[in-house]
C-alpha cells in the first residue's frame, strides 16, 4: 500500500529503477555477444569437430579416432619434444637472464639506468613476425653478421638455421632476445615495492648480499615469479611464429611445434576434425602445466 | 663517498650497457640493411654504415606486395580492432565494477576462464564461421574476432573498482543517466588508464599474426605481417633488401611509439603483472 502510494507520488521512479535494474545488462551486452559468438562458440564447435572427419556436408562422426591416430602419430610426438626442449631451454635461461638484469636496473650503483631500462625494453614492441625476418638473415651461416661477430672473437661459424641442434638454439636465442627485456621490467616493478626495512632488518641480523637476495628478494618476488614462469610455459607451449618464419619447421622438422603442427593439418590439409583435436591436446597440456606450476610455485603461501 | 660510489658502479654500469648493445644491435643492423642495395645485404664484412637504397627497396616492395595497400590495412585493422575493444571493455568494466545483479560473478568468471584456452583451439570453428558469413578476405574477419579481450575487461573492472561510487552518485543526483555519467565522470578519470590499455590493444592487434595469415589469403587484403611472412618465405624470393625495409617499415613505428609513450607502453603491458 504505501509503496503503491508513493509510487503515485513520484511516477518517474519505477521506471528509474527498472532502468537502473537493466543498467549493467545493457553495460555487458556488447561484451557478452561477441564472447559468445567469437569465443564461446568456436571454444565448444572446436571440441566438437575434434570428434569428427571429413569436412562440409560429408563430416562424419568419428568418435575417439582423431585422438587415437594423434597417439600414434610420430610427427605430433616429434612436435610435441621439440616444443618441451625449446621450453625446458628457454624458460628458465631468460627467466634467470631477466632477473639478473632487473637487479641490475635496480641497483643504485648504476648510472643511467632509465637509458638501459628502455634499451633492453625495445625488442618486447617489436612484432614476431618482423624479429623472425630480422634473425633470418641476422643467423645467415655463410654471410650473417651473428657469424662474423662470432669470427671476430675466434669462434667458427655456425650453422644456425641448417642443423637441427642449432636450428633450436636459434629459436631460442630469438625469444630470449625478445622477452627478455619485458620480463625484466615486470621483476623490476616487483624489486620496487619490497619494503627497505626488509633488508635493513636483514643487515642488522647480518646477512650479506647473497643472503639477502634470498632470503628477502626471492620470497618477496614470489608471485610474480610465479607469474612469469606461468605466463611464458604457457606461450612457448604455443609457440608458432617465430619457427613459422625463421625455419618452417626444419631442418628436418626439429623446429616443427604443435601449433605448427596443428596449423599444417588445418590450414594446408584442411583435416578440421584432426586439427581440432591437436587444438585441445595442447589446452590439456596447456591447463595441466599451469595447474602443476601454480601448485609448486604456490605451496609456501 | 659519491666516487667510491660510482666506481663500484662502474663494472655493473658497463655489463648493462652490453645488454642493452645487444638488445638494440639488431635494429641498428636492420635499419643499415633496409637501406643498403640487395647485393650488399650479405656483404662479408657486413656493411656498418646506412647505405641510399631505402627509396629503391621501399618502391620493389610497393611492387611486390603493395606496401600502402597492405600498410593501410594493418592500421585500420589495429585501429577499429583497438576501439571497439576498448568501448567494450569500459562498459563491461564499469558493469561489473559499479553495478551488482544477478550472475555477476558466474559471468565475470566464464569471461576470465576463457584465459586458459589456447587461442588456437577458435581456429578451425573462426574459419569455418567466416568462410560461411562469406567474411575471409575482410577486415571484419580479423577485427569480430578480437573485440572481446577478457583480460581488457579484468583491467577495466580493477580499475573502476578504485573510482569513488560517491563521485558518481554527485553526478546521477544531478540528473545525469548513465552513459552521461560514463562521458564526463568516468572517462575523464580512466584516461591514464584507457591510453595504457590503448596501447597494448594496439600493439597486439598490429604484430598479430595466425589468424590473419589463415583468414586473409588475397594479397589485397592482407596484414603487413602476412605480407612479410609470405614474401619472405618465398624460396625464389631474392628482395632482401624489400624485405628488410618491409621489416622496418614493420617495426620502427611501434619503436617510435614507444619512445614517445614509455609510460603508457610498459603501464600497458605491465598491466597484468603488477597487479599479481
Amino acid at each position: 500500500m504505501s509503496t503503491a502510494a508513493l509510487a503515485r507520488r513520484s511516477p518517474a521512479k519505477p521506471r528509474r529503477l527498472t532502468m537502473r535494474r537493466a543498467m549493467p545488462y545493457l553495460l555487458l551486452a556488447p561484451a557478452l555477444t561477441t564472447f559468445a559468438v567469437f569465443k564461446a562458440y568456436p571454444i565448444l564447435a572446436s571440441l566438437r569437430l575434434s570428434f569428427t572427419t571429413g569436412s562440409g556436408a560429408d563430416t562424419r562422426n568419428a568418435g575417439f579416432d582423431n585422438y587415437r591416430r594423434l597417439l600414434d602419430d610420430p610427427l605430433f610426438w616429434t612436435a610435441l619434444k621439440n616444443t618441451g626442449l625449446i621450453l625446458a631451454v628457454q624458460v628458465p635461461v631468460m627467466l634467470g637472464l631477466a632477473l639478473l638484469l632487473a637487479l641490475g636496473l635496480n641497483s643504485a650503483f648504476v648510472r643511467w639506468r632509465a637509458v638501459w631500462r628502455l634499451g633492453v625494453f625495445m625488442p618486447a614492441v617489436t612484432g614476431l613476425v618482423a624479429t623472425g625476418v630480422m634473425f633470418a638473415y641476422l643467423l645467415n651461416r655463410e654471410q650473417g653478421a651473428l657469424n662474423w661477430v662470432l669470427g671476430g672473437v675466434g669462434l667458427p661459424k655456425v650453422d644456425w638455421l641448417g642443423s637441427p641442434f642449432w636450428a633450436r638454439m636459434a629459436v631460442v636465442l630469438v625469444m630470449t632476445w625478445h622477452y627478455t627485456g619485458y620480463n625484466a621490467v615486470i621483476y623490476l616493478a616487483g624489486l620496487q615495492g619490497i619494503p627497505k626495512e626488509l633488508y635493513e632488518a636483514a643487515m642488522v641480523d647480518g646477512a650479506g648480499p647473497v643472503r639477502r637476495f634470498w632470503s628477502v628478494t626471492v620470497p618477496a618476488l614470489r608471485p610474480i615469479l610465479l607469474f612469469t614462469v606461468v605466463l611464458s610455459t604457457i606461450g612457448t607451449l604455443q609457440l608458432f611464429d617465430e619457427p613459422y618464419v625463421l625455419t618452417r619447421g626444419g631442418p628436418d622438422n626439429a623446429t616443427l611445434t604443435v601449433s605448427m603442427y596443428l596449423y599444417e593439418n588445418g590450414f594446408h590439409y584442411f583435416d578440421f576434425g584432426y586439427a581440432s583435436a591437436i587444438a585441445y591436446a595442447l589446452t590439456l597440456i596447456v591447463v595441466v602445466f599451469g595447474a602443476v606450476q601454480m601448485k609448486l610455485m604456490g605451496e609456501r603461501e | 663517498m659519491t666516487r667510491v660510489l660510482r666506481l663500484r658502479g662502474l663494472p655493473l654500469t658497463l655489463l648493462l650497457a652490453a645488454l642493452t648493445g645487444l638488445s638494440v644491435a639488431p635494429f641498428y643492423w636492420l635499419i643499415v640493411s633496409a637501406t643498403q642495395e640487395n647485393s650488399d645485404i650479405f656483404a662479408w664484412p657486413p656493411k656498418l654504415v646506412p647505405g641510399g637504397h631505402l627509396g629503391e627497396n621501399l618502391a620493389t616492395l610497393q611492387d611486390k606486395v603493395g606496401l600502402v595497400r597492405v600498410l593501410g590495412n594493418s592500421l585500420a585493422i589495429a585501429g577499429l580492432q583497438t576501439l571497439g575493444a576498448l568501448v567494450i571493455a569500459l562498459l563491461a568494466g564499469y558493469a561489473f565494477a559499479k553495478f551488482r545483479f544477478r550472475g555477476r560473478t558466474v559471468l565475470f568468471a566464464l569471461l576470465l576462464s576463457t584465459l586458459v584456452v589456447p587461442e588456437q583451439v577458435m581456429l578451425v570453428p573462426l574459419f569455418q564461421m567466416m568462410m560461411d558469413f562469406r567474411l575471409l578476405d575482410s577486415y571484419q574477419a580479423i577485427v569480430l574476432p578480437g573485440l572481446c579481450v577478457p583480460f581488457a575487461i579484468f583491467l577495466m573492472r580493477q580499475a573502476l573498482s578504485g573510482l569513488p561510487d560517491e563521485l558518481l552518485d554527485a553526478a546521477r543526483v544531478d540528473g545525469a543517466g548513465e552513459l552521461r555519467v560514463l562521458w564526463s565522470v568516468v572517462i575523464p578519470v580512466m584516461r591514464p588508464v584507457l591510453a595504457a590499455l590503448s596501447v597494448f590493444l594496439f600493439l597486439g592487434s598490429w604484430n598479430q599474426f595466425v589468424w590473419p595469415l589463415i583468414a586473409l589469403r588475397n594479397p589485397d587484403m592482407q596484414t603487413l605481417p602476412v605480407a612479410l611472412a609470405t614474401l619472405h618465405g618465398m624460396k625464389t624470393s631474392t628482395d632482401y633488401g624489400a624485405i628488410l625495409a618491409g621489416t622496418a617499415v614493420s617495426a620502427l613505428p611501434m619503436m617510435v611509439l614507444f619512445l614517445v609513450l614509455q609510460r603508457q607502453f610498459i603501464s600497458g603491458l605491465l598491466a597484468g603483472a603488477t597487479k599479481g
